[in-house]
Protein backbone atom coordinates (compact mmCIF):
# COMPACT_ATOMS: atom_id res chain seq x y z
CA UNK A 1 0.00 0.00 0.00
CA UNK A 2 3.15 2.42 0.08
CA UNK A 3 2.23 2.89 -3.81
CA UNK A 4 -0.70 4.77 -3.21
CA UNK A 5 1.04 7.71 -1.46
CA UNK A 6 2.77 7.85 -4.51
CA UNK A 7 -0.10 7.55 -7.01
CA UNK A 8 -1.91 9.86 -4.75
CA UNK A 9 -4.12 11.68 -7.61
CA UNK A 10 -5.32 7.97 -8.71
CA UNK A 11 -6.18 6.83 -5.45
CA UNK A 12 -8.30 10.29 -4.81
CA UNK A 13 -10.05 9.72 -8.21
CA UNK A 14 -11.18 5.93 -7.51
CA UNK A 15 -12.07 7.12 -3.58
CA UNK A 16 -14.17 9.72 -5.47
CA UNK A 17 -15.64 7.03 -8.15
CA UNK A 18 -16.73 5.43 -5.29
CA UNK A 19 -18.02 8.51 -3.20
CA UNK A 20 -20.32 9.19 -6.32
CA UNK A 21 -21.53 5.53 -7.16
CA UNK A 22 -22.73 5.30 -3.36
CA UNK A 23 -24.45 8.70 -3.60
CA UNK A 24 -26.09 7.75 -7.02
CA UNK A 25 -26.84 4.42 -5.40
CA UNK A 26 -28.09 5.93 -1.88
CA UNK A 27 -29.84 9.38 -2.78
CA UNK A 28 -33.61 8.94 -3.53
CA UNK A 29 -33.92 12.43 -4.89
CA UNK A 30 -33.11 12.77 -8.59
CA UNK A 31 -31.31 15.99 -8.50
CA UNK A 32 -28.61 14.21 -6.15
CA UNK A 33 -28.50 11.25 -8.07
CA UNK A 34 -27.37 13.47 -10.97
CA UNK A 35 -24.67 15.46 -8.82
CA UNK A 36 -23.41 11.65 -7.93
CA UNK A 37 -23.28 10.78 -12.09
CA UNK A 38 -21.23 14.36 -12.45
CA UNK A 39 -18.63 13.37 -9.63
CA UNK A 40 -18.07 10.14 -11.29
CA UNK A 41 -17.44 11.78 -14.32
CA UNK A 42 -14.65 14.31 -13.13
CA UNK A 43 -13.42 11.04 -11.15
CA UNK A 44 -12.51 9.35 -14.12
CA UNK A 45 -11.49 12.49 -15.59
CA UNK A 46 -9.16 12.95 -12.77
CA UNK A 47 -7.82 9.33 -13.74
CA UNK A 48 -7.00 9.57 -17.03
CA UNK A 49 -5.74 13.15 -16.87
CA UNK A 50 -3.17 11.60 -13.75
CA UNK A 51 -2.18 8.89 -15.66
CA UNK A 52 -1.15 11.33 -18.98
CA UNK A 53 1.27 13.46 -16.59
CA UNK A 54 4.96 13.50 -16.54
CA UNK A 55 6.27 15.65 -13.84
CA UNK A 56 8.53 17.84 -14.57
CA UNK A 57 7.57 18.64 -17.98
CA UNK A 58 5.26 21.73 -19.58
CA UNK A 59 1.71 21.73 -21.09
CA UNK A 60 1.82 20.48 -25.00
CA UNK A 61 2.21 24.31 -26.60
CA UNK A 62 5.17 24.51 -28.23
CA UNK A 63 7.19 27.81 -28.61
CA UNK A 64 7.37 29.77 -32.04
CA UNK A 65 10.20 29.04 -33.83
CA UNK A 66 11.84 26.03 -31.68
CA UNK A 67 11.76 22.09 -32.38
CA UNK A 68 9.92 19.64 -30.23
CA UNK A 69 11.10 16.41 -28.30
CA UNK A 70 9.33 14.09 -26.18
CA UNK A 71 11.00 15.17 -23.20
CA UNK A 72 10.15 18.37 -23.21
CA UNK A 73 6.22 17.56 -23.24
CA UNK A 74 3.40 15.82 -20.92
CA UNK A 75 1.38 12.92 -22.96
CA UNK A 76 -1.51 15.27 -24.81
CA UNK A 77 -3.87 12.36 -25.71
CA UNK A 78 -5.69 12.46 -22.17
CA UNK A 79 -6.39 16.01 -22.20
CA UNK A 80 -7.90 15.82 -25.83
CA UNK A 81 -9.94 12.58 -24.19
CA UNK A 82 -10.85 14.92 -21.67
CA UNK A 83 -11.73 17.61 -23.40
CA UNK A 84 -13.86 15.64 -25.30
CA UNK A 85 -15.32 13.90 -22.00
CA UNK A 86 -16.31 16.80 -20.17
CA UNK A 87 -18.66 18.07 -23.30
CA UNK A 88 -20.61 15.23 -23.22
CA UNK A 89 -21.04 15.15 -19.92
CA UNK A 90 -22.85 18.96 -19.71
CA UNK A 91 -25.05 17.56 -22.75
CA UNK A 92 -26.08 14.48 -20.84
CA UNK A 93 -26.77 16.40 -17.77
CA UNK A 94 -28.49 18.47 -19.57
CA UNK A 95 -30.81 16.07 -20.85
CA UNK A 96 -31.31 14.33 -17.99
CA UNK A 97 -32.17 17.67 -16.07
CA UNK A 98 -34.97 18.03 -18.37
CA UNK A 99 -36.27 14.23 -17.74
CA UNK A 100 -36.15 15.62 -14.63
CA UNK A 101 -38.30 18.31 -14.74
CA UNK A 102 -40.87 16.20 -16.86
CA UNK A 103 -41.20 13.82 -14.40
CA UNK A 104 -41.76 16.91 -11.66
CA UNK A 105 -44.44 17.85 -13.76
CA UNK A 106 -46.02 14.32 -14.37
CA UNK A 107 -46.01 13.87 -10.53
CA UNK A 108 -45.20 16.27 -8.77
CA UNK A 109 -42.14 14.88 -6.92
CA UNK A 110 -38.50 14.45 -6.95
CA UNK A 111 -38.16 11.35 -5.27
CA UNK A 112 -37.71 8.41 -7.10
CA UNK A 113 -39.24 6.17 -4.73
CA UNK A 114 -42.66 8.17 -4.55
CA UNK A 115 -42.69 8.52 -8.61
CA UNK A 116 -42.12 4.85 -8.43
CA UNK A 117 -45.13 4.17 -6.25
CA UNK A 118 -47.52 6.72 -8.44
CA UNK A 119 -46.25 5.17 -11.45
CA UNK A 120 -47.67 1.32 -10.49
CA UNK A 121 -50.77 3.41 -9.27
CA UNK A 122 -51.43 4.49 -12.60
CA UNK A 123 -50.76 1.23 -14.03
CA UNK A 124 -47.50 1.72 -16.09
CA UNK B 1 -43.21 -46.70 -12.12
CA UNK B 2 -40.58 -49.68 -11.42
CA UNK B 3 -38.08 -51.42 -13.74
CA UNK B 4 -40.00 -54.62 -14.90
CA UNK B 5 -43.30 -52.49 -16.01
CA UNK B 6 -40.63 -50.19 -17.14
CA UNK B 7 -39.13 -53.23 -19.52
CA UNK B 8 -42.55 -54.24 -20.19
CA UNK B 9 -43.65 -50.99 -22.02
CA UNK B 10 -41.02 -51.38 -24.28
CA UNK B 11 -41.67 -54.74 -25.18
CA UNK B 12 -44.88 -54.14 -26.07
CA UNK B 13 -43.66 -51.20 -28.03
CA UNK B 14 -41.22 -53.34 -30.11
CA UNK B 15 -43.48 -55.81 -30.49
CA UNK B 16 -45.54 -53.22 -31.82
CA UNK B 17 -48.68 -53.62 -29.77
CA UNK B 18 -50.81 -50.84 -28.97
CA UNK B 19 -50.24 -49.49 -25.48
CA UNK B 20 -52.59 -49.73 -23.00
CA UNK B 21 -50.85 -49.19 -19.63
CA UNK B 22 -50.92 -45.90 -18.61
CA UNK B 23 -47.97 -44.62 -16.28
CA UNK B 24 -49.11 -43.89 -12.64
CA UNK B 25 -50.15 -40.41 -12.30
CA UNK B 26 -47.27 -38.68 -9.77
CA UNK B 27 -49.18 -36.40 -7.05
CA UNK B 28 -47.58 -34.57 -5.43
CA UNK B 29 -48.43 -33.02 -1.24
CA UNK B 30 -49.74 -29.37 -2.17
CA UNK B 31 -47.36 -26.78 -0.09
CA UNK B 32 -49.09 -23.85 1.04
CA UNK B 33 -46.69 -21.19 -0.86
CA UNK B 34 -49.18 -18.26 0.22
CA UNK B 35 -49.24 -18.74 3.38
CA UNK B 36 -45.44 -19.19 3.76
CA UNK B 37 -45.41 -15.79 1.57
CA UNK B 38 -46.85 -14.06 3.42
CA UNK B 39 -45.64 -15.13 6.48
CA UNK B 40 -42.17 -14.39 5.39
CA UNK B 41 -43.00 -11.31 3.71
CA UNK B 42 -44.69 -9.85 7.19
CA UNK B 43 -41.91 -10.65 10.28
CA UNK B 44 -38.20 -11.76 8.02
CA UNK B 45 -38.67 -9.40 4.63
CA UNK B 46 -40.98 -6.33 5.26
CA UNK B 47 -40.17 -2.98 4.11
CA UNK B 48 -38.17 -1.63 6.87
CA UNK B 49 -35.68 -4.72 6.19
CA UNK B 50 -35.74 -4.47 2.84
CA UNK B 51 -34.49 -0.50 2.81
CA UNK B 52 -31.51 -1.46 5.57
CA UNK B 53 -30.17 -4.63 3.32
CA UNK B 54 -30.44 -2.31 0.54
CA UNK B 55 -28.53 0.32 2.17
CA UNK B 56 -26.00 -2.17 3.86
CA UNK B 57 -25.79 -3.87 0.26
CA UNK B 58 -25.05 -0.23 -1.15
CA UNK B 59 -22.64 0.46 1.06
CA UNK B 60 -20.73 -2.79 0.94
CA UNK B 61 -20.77 -2.97 -2.61
CA UNK B 62 -19.32 -0.03 -3.22
CA UNK B 63 -16.77 -0.39 -0.47
CA UNK B 64 -15.25 -3.41 -2.18
CA UNK B 65 -15.42 -1.73 -5.13
CA UNK B 66 -13.02 1.16 -3.78
CA UNK B 67 -10.78 -1.34 -2.81
CA UNK B 68 -10.53 -3.34 -5.53
CA UNK B 69 -9.88 -0.54 -7.74
CA UNK B 70 -7.27 1.14 -4.55
CA UNK B 71 -5.34 -2.34 -4.90
CA UNK B 72 -5.48 -1.87 -8.47
CA UNK B 73 -3.98 1.76 -8.53
CA UNK B 74 -1.44 0.24 -5.73
CA UNK B 75 0.42 -1.96 -8.66
CA UNK B 76 0.18 0.93 -11.71
CA UNK B 77 2.80 2.36 -12.81
CA UNK B 78 4.00 5.52 -10.90
CA UNK B 79 2.57 9.09 -11.11
CA UNK B 80 4.44 11.14 -13.40
CA UNK B 81 6.96 8.78 -14.23
CA UNK B 82 8.30 8.84 -17.96
CA UNK B 83 8.45 5.28 -18.40
CA UNK B 84 4.83 4.82 -18.34
CA UNK B 85 3.53 2.35 -20.46
CA UNK B 86 0.75 5.13 -21.99
CA UNK B 87 3.25 7.50 -23.39
CA UNK B 88 4.50 5.65 -26.32
CA UNK B 89 5.45 6.09 -30.12
CA UNK B 90 1.45 7.82 -30.87
CA UNK B 91 2.76 10.69 -28.48
CA UNK B 92 5.84 10.81 -29.88
CA UNK B 93 4.61 11.52 -33.08
CA UNK B 94 1.66 14.03 -32.11
CA UNK B 95 4.78 16.18 -30.20
CA UNK B 96 7.54 15.99 -32.92
CA UNK B 97 5.81 16.07 -35.93
CA UNK B 98 2.65 17.71 -35.06
CA UNK B 99 3.63 21.26 -35.61
CA UNK B 100 4.53 20.24 -38.78
CA UNK B 101 1.82 18.29 -40.16
CA UNK B 102 -1.01 20.41 -38.40
CA UNK B 103 0.39 23.68 -38.21
CA UNK B 104 -1.02 23.89 -34.72
CA UNK B 105 1.07 25.02 -32.32
CA UNK B 106 -1.38 23.67 -29.66
CA UNK B 107 -0.58 19.87 -29.58
CA UNK B 108 -4.38 19.52 -27.92
CA UNK B 109 -6.21 21.35 -30.80
CA UNK B 110 -4.18 19.84 -33.62
CA UNK B 111 -5.11 16.90 -32.16
CA UNK B 112 -8.40 17.00 -31.59
CA UNK B 113 -9.21 18.69 -34.49
CA UNK B 114 -6.83 17.19 -37.26
CA UNK B 115 -5.66 13.73 -36.16
CA UNK B 116 -8.85 12.75 -34.42
CA UNK B 117 -11.54 14.98 -36.34
CA UNK B 118 -13.84 12.66 -36.63
CA UNK B 119 -14.32 11.80 -33.24
CA UNK B 120 -15.01 15.70 -32.52
CA UNK B 121 -17.49 15.99 -35.00
CA UNK B 122 -19.25 12.74 -33.05
CA UNK B 123 -18.79 15.14 -30.17
CA UNK B 124 -20.14 17.95 -31.94
CA UNK B 125 -23.25 15.49 -32.97
CA UNK B 126 -23.56 14.95 -29.06
CA UNK B 127 -24.20 17.92 -28.17
CA UNK B 128 -27.06 18.87 -31.23
CA UNK B 129 -28.74 15.86 -30.08
CA UNK B 130 -28.97 16.87 -26.65
CA UNK B 131 -29.77 20.62 -27.30
CA UNK B 132 -32.51 18.49 -29.87
CA UNK B 133 -33.64 16.33 -27.24
CA UNK B 134 -34.41 19.30 -24.32
CA UNK B 135 -36.69 20.88 -27.45
CA UNK B 136 -38.72 17.89 -27.15
CA UNK B 137 -39.01 17.86 -23.89
CA UNK B 138 -39.67 21.09 -22.49
CA UNK B 139 -40.42 23.37 -25.97
CA UNK B 140 -43.95 24.72 -24.96
CA UNK B 141 -46.54 24.16 -27.40
CA UNK B 142 -50.31 23.94 -26.71
CA UNK B 143 -50.49 20.29 -25.70
CA UNK B 144 -48.26 20.22 -22.81
CA UNK B 145 -48.63 23.63 -20.57
CA UNK B 146 -51.48 24.08 -18.34
CA UNK B 147 -52.89 27.56 -17.22
CA UNK B 148 -51.51 27.62 -13.85
CA UNK B 149 -48.12 27.27 -15.38
CA UNK B 150 -49.00 30.29 -18.13
CA UNK B 151 -50.15 32.21 -14.88
CA UNK B 152 -47.05 31.38 -13.21
CA UNK B 153 -45.00 32.05 -16.51
CA UNK B 154 -47.01 35.93 -16.57
CA UNK B 155 -46.32 36.50 -12.27
CA UNK B 156 -42.37 35.91 -13.10
CA UNK B 157 -41.98 38.13 -15.90
CA UNK B 158 -43.85 40.76 -13.91
CA UNK B 159 -41.07 40.20 -11.15
CA UNK B 160 -39.03 40.64 -13.50
CA UNK B 161 -39.91 43.82 -14.76
CA UNK B 162 -40.17 45.01 -11.04
CA UNK B 163 -36.92 43.73 -9.90
CA UNK B 164 -35.20 45.88 -12.62
CA UNK B 165 -32.02 46.50 -10.81
CA UNK B 166 -29.91 49.37 -12.06
CA UNK B 167 -26.69 48.29 -10.73
CA UNK B 168 -27.21 45.23 -11.81
CA UNK B 169 -28.27 45.94 -15.03
CA UNK B 170 -24.98 48.49 -15.76
CA UNK B 171 -22.71 46.42 -14.23
CA UNK B 172 -23.63 43.18 -16.38
CA UNK B 173 -23.83 45.35 -19.43
CA UNK B 174 -20.42 46.66 -19.10
CA UNK B 175 -19.13 43.25 -18.37
CA UNK B 176 -20.73 41.40 -21.00
CA UNK B 177 -18.95 42.74 -24.07
CA UNK B 178 -15.58 41.98 -22.64
CA UNK B 179 -17.21 38.55 -21.96
CA UNK B 180 -17.67 38.05 -25.72
CA UNK B 181 -14.62 39.76 -26.57
CA UNK B 182 -12.54 37.25 -24.23
CA UNK B 183 -14.77 34.19 -25.30
CA UNK B 184 -13.73 35.00 -29.54
CA UNK B 185 -10.20 35.75 -28.17
CA UNK B 186 -10.47 31.93 -27.03
CA UNK B 187 -11.50 30.40 -30.05
CA UNK B 188 -9.72 32.31 -32.51
CA UNK B 189 -6.25 31.72 -30.49
CA UNK B 190 -7.32 28.24 -29.97
CA UNK B 191 -4.62 26.69 -31.59
CA UNK B 192 -1.72 28.77 -30.66
CA UNK B 193 -3.01 28.80 -26.94
CA UNK B 194 -4.93 27.11 -24.28
CA UNK B 195 -8.25 27.24 -25.25
CA UNK B 196 -10.39 26.83 -28.42
CA UNK B 197 -14.09 25.65 -29.39
CA UNK B 198 -15.29 23.95 -26.68
CA UNK B 199 -13.90 26.47 -23.92
CA UNK B 200 -14.16 29.43 -25.70
CA UNK B 201 -17.72 28.82 -27.29
CA UNK B 202 -18.92 27.81 -23.66
CA UNK B 203 -17.79 30.99 -22.54
CA UNK B 204 -19.52 32.95 -25.38
CA UNK B 205 -23.10 31.43 -24.45
CA UNK B 206 -22.74 32.23 -20.62
CA UNK B 207 -22.07 35.76 -22.10
CA UNK B 208 -25.68 35.12 -24.31
CA UNK B 209 -26.66 33.46 -20.53
CA UNK B 210 -25.74 36.10 -18.61
CA UNK B 211 -27.37 39.03 -21.21
CA UNK B 212 -30.55 37.38 -21.69
CA UNK B 213 -30.86 37.00 -17.57
CA UNK B 214 -30.21 40.10 -17.13
CA UNK B 215 -32.16 42.46 -20.07
CA UNK B 216 -34.69 40.13 -20.58
CA UNK B 217 -35.51 37.48 -23.20
CA UNK B 218 -37.76 39.67 -25.14
CA UNK B 219 -34.73 41.84 -26.25
CA UNK B 220 -32.24 38.90 -27.67
CA UNK B 221 -35.31 37.31 -29.53
CA UNK B 222 -35.09 40.85 -31.35
CA UNK B 223 -31.84 38.71 -32.76
CA UNK B 224 -31.68 35.38 -31.96
CA UNK B 225 -34.63 33.27 -32.67
CA UNK B 226 -35.09 29.77 -32.80
CA UNK B 227 -34.55 29.89 -36.72
CA UNK B 228 -31.81 31.70 -36.23
CA UNK B 229 -30.72 28.80 -33.94
CA UNK B 230 -31.47 25.64 -36.12
CA UNK B 231 -30.17 27.52 -38.72
CA UNK B 232 -26.53 28.11 -36.96
CA UNK B 233 -26.47 24.86 -35.37
CA UNK B 234 -27.42 22.71 -38.84
CA UNK B 235 -25.00 25.19 -41.00
CA UNK B 236 -22.43 24.71 -38.38
CA UNK B 237 -22.50 20.58 -38.40
CA UNK B 238 -22.86 20.81 -42.11
CA UNK B 239 -19.68 22.90 -42.85
CA UNK B 240 -17.40 20.83 -40.30
CA UNK B 241 -18.69 18.33 -42.38
CA UNK B 242 -17.91 19.16 -45.64
CA UNK B 243 -14.45 20.94 -44.36
CA UNK B 244 -13.32 17.52 -42.84
CA UNK B 245 -14.64 15.40 -45.56
CA UNK B 246 -12.38 17.22 -48.36
CA UNK B 247 -9.20 16.84 -45.54
CA UNK B 248 -10.40 13.36 -45.62
CA UNK B 249 -10.86 12.54 -49.02
CA UNK B 250 -7.78 14.26 -50.32
CA UNK B 251 -5.63 12.46 -47.63
CA UNK B 252 -6.54 8.84 -48.36
CA UNK B 253 -6.51 9.22 -52.15
CA UNK B 254 -2.87 11.11 -51.97
CA UNK B 255 -3.90 13.99 -53.01
CA UNK B 256 -2.59 17.84 -52.79
CA UNK B 257 -4.24 19.64 -49.95
CA UNK B 258 -4.60 23.12 -50.93
CA UNK B 259 -5.12 24.33 -47.74
CA UNK B 260 -2.22 26.20 -46.74
CA UNK B 261 -0.41 25.52 -43.38
CA UNK B 262 1.01 28.88 -42.86
CA UNK B 263 3.81 29.71 -40.35
CA UNK B 264 2.72 27.86 -37.20
CA UNK B 265 2.21 30.23 -34.03
CA UNK B 266 0.36 33.20 -36.38
CA UNK B 267 -3.25 33.54 -36.17
CA UNK B 268 -3.71 32.61 -39.78
CA UNK B 269 -2.53 29.17 -39.78
CA UNK B 270 -3.03 25.79 -38.95
CA UNK B 271 -4.76 25.11 -42.28
CA UNK B 272 -8.34 24.06 -41.40
CA UNK B 273 -8.25 23.80 -37.68
CA UNK B 274 -9.38 27.87 -37.28
CA UNK B 275 -12.44 27.41 -39.03
CA UNK B 276 -13.18 24.18 -37.27
CA UNK B 277 -12.79 25.95 -33.93
CA UNK B 278 -15.38 28.37 -35.31
CA UNK B 279 -17.80 25.96 -36.14
CA UNK B 280 -17.19 23.78 -32.83
CA UNK B 281 -17.40 27.61 -30.68
CA UNK B 282 -20.77 28.46 -32.46
CA UNK B 283 -22.27 25.24 -32.13
CA UNK B 284 -21.26 25.06 -28.28
CA UNK B 285 -22.53 28.54 -27.72
CA UNK B 286 -25.92 28.22 -29.21
CA UNK B 287 -26.02 24.87 -27.51
CA UNK B 288 -25.91 26.52 -24.33
CA UNK B 289 -28.12 29.77 -24.62
CA UNK B 290 -30.60 26.87 -26.17
CA UNK B 291 -30.18 25.08 -23.15
CA UNK B 292 -30.71 28.20 -21.15
CA UNK B 293 -33.68 29.57 -22.62
CA UNK B 294 -35.49 26.15 -22.95
CA UNK B 295 -34.75 25.75 -19.25
CA UNK B 296 -36.33 28.82 -17.87
CA UNK B 297 -39.42 30.34 -20.79
CA UNK B 298 -39.59 26.89 -22.61
CA UNK B 299 -38.54 28.81 -26.07
CA UNK B 300 -35.97 30.31 -27.59
CA UNK C 1 2.65 18.63 -3.27
CA UNK C 2 1.08 19.34 0.05
CA UNK C 3 -1.46 22.20 -1.83
CA UNK C 4 -2.12 19.48 -4.33
CA UNK C 5 -3.22 16.96 -1.44
CA UNK C 6 -5.08 19.47 0.09
CA UNK C 7 -7.01 20.09 -2.64
CA UNK C 8 -7.77 16.35 -3.01
CA UNK C 9 -8.82 16.05 0.16
CA UNK C 10 -11.38 18.92 -0.47
CA UNK C 11 -12.42 17.52 -3.35
CA UNK C 12 -13.31 14.21 -1.49
CA UNK C 13 -14.82 16.11 1.66
CA UNK C 14 -16.91 18.07 -1.06
CA UNK C 15 -18.18 14.78 -3.07
CA UNK C 16 -18.73 13.61 0.83
CA UNK C 17 -20.88 16.40 1.47
CA UNK C 18 -22.64 16.31 -1.03
CA UNK C 19 -24.49 13.26 0.01
CA UNK C 20 -24.81 14.38 3.32
CA UNK C 21 -26.86 17.42 3.10
CA UNK C 22 -30.28 17.47 2.84
CA UNK C 23 -31.29 20.87 0.85
CA UNK C 24 -30.59 20.55 -3.16
CA UNK C 25 -29.46 23.68 -2.79
CA UNK C 26 -26.88 23.81 -0.66
CA UNK C 27 -25.77 20.43 -2.52
CA UNK C 28 -25.46 21.89 -5.64
CA UNK C 29 -23.44 24.91 -4.04
CA UNK C 30 -20.65 22.10 -2.87
CA UNK C 31 -21.03 20.81 -6.29
CA UNK C 32 -19.82 24.21 -7.33
CA UNK C 33 -16.74 24.46 -5.36
CA UNK C 34 -16.04 21.05 -6.28
CA UNK C 35 -15.80 21.99 -10.32
CA UNK C 36 -14.13 25.29 -9.40
CA UNK C 37 -10.96 23.21 -6.96
CA UNK C 38 -10.86 20.62 -10.02
CA UNK C 39 -10.57 23.22 -12.43
CA UNK C 40 -7.28 24.31 -10.25
CA UNK C 41 -6.14 20.95 -10.19
CA UNK C 42 -6.23 20.99 -13.58
CA UNK C 43 -3.86 23.72 -13.82
CA UNK C 44 -1.23 21.62 -11.68
CA UNK C 45 -2.04 18.31 -14.14
CA UNK C 46 -0.23 20.77 -16.64
CA UNK C 47 -3.30 20.81 -18.90
CA UNK C 48 -4.41 24.36 -19.35
CA UNK C 49 -6.97 23.57 -22.14
CA UNK C 50 -8.98 21.30 -19.21
CA UNK C 51 -8.82 24.12 -16.65
CA UNK C 52 -10.44 26.93 -18.61
CA UNK C 53 -13.23 24.01 -20.50
CA UNK C 54 -13.77 23.35 -16.92
CA UNK C 55 -14.06 26.51 -15.23
CA UNK C 56 -16.50 27.52 -18.01
CA UNK C 57 -17.92 24.30 -18.51
CA UNK C 58 -18.32 22.61 -14.92
CA UNK C 59 -18.41 25.49 -12.75
CA UNK C 60 -20.55 28.06 -14.95
CA UNK C 61 -23.07 26.09 -17.13
CA UNK C 62 -23.73 22.93 -15.06
CA UNK C 63 -24.61 24.87 -12.48
CA UNK C 64 -27.14 27.22 -13.78
CA UNK C 65 -28.35 24.10 -15.65
CA UNK C 66 -29.17 22.99 -12.13
CA UNK C 67 -29.85 26.21 -10.82
CA UNK C 68 -32.91 26.62 -13.37
CA UNK C 69 -34.03 23.06 -12.45
CA UNK C 70 -34.23 24.08 -8.68
CA UNK C 71 -36.54 26.74 -9.82
CA UNK C 72 -38.74 24.65 -12.05
CA UNK C 73 -39.23 22.39 -9.19
CA UNK C 74 -39.82 25.14 -6.71
CA UNK C 75 -37.10 24.25 -4.16
CA UNK C 76 -34.94 26.63 -3.86
CA UNK C 77 -35.86 28.05 -0.87
CA UNK C 78 -35.71 24.40 0.76
CA UNK C 79 -39.71 24.39 1.55
CA UNK C 80 -40.24 20.89 -0.40
CA UNK C 81 -37.22 19.94 1.61
CA UNK C 82 -37.55 16.19 2.31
Amino acid sequence: MTNLMTNHYEAAAVILFGIGFMNLLLSRNLIKKFIGLNIMDTAVYLFLAAKGFIAGRAAPIIAQGTTATVEQFINPVPSGLVLTGIVVSVSVTAFSLALVQRLYKHYGSLDLDEIMQKAKKEGH
Amino acid sequence: MNKKSKWRYFMDWVNGEEVIETPKKVTWKKIDFEKWKTIFQKYLWNDRKKSIFYLIMCVFVSVVFISILLQTVNTLPYFGGSNNPASNEVVQRYIESGVEETGATNIVAGMILDYRAFDTFGESNVLFLAVICVVMLLKKDKYNTTEAEEREQKEDDMFEKQDANIILKRIANLLIPLLFLFGIYVVLNGHISPGGGFSGGAIIGAGLVLYASVNGQQKIQKFFTYKIFVRINVGCLLTYCVLKGYSFFTGANHLPNIIPKGVPGALLSGGLILPLNICVGMIVACTIYGFYALFTKGEI
Amino acid sequence: MLIENLLLLFLIVCAVLVSVTKRLLRAVIIFMAYSIVMSVIWIFLESPDLAITEAAVGTGITSILFFLTLKKVHQIKGTHDE
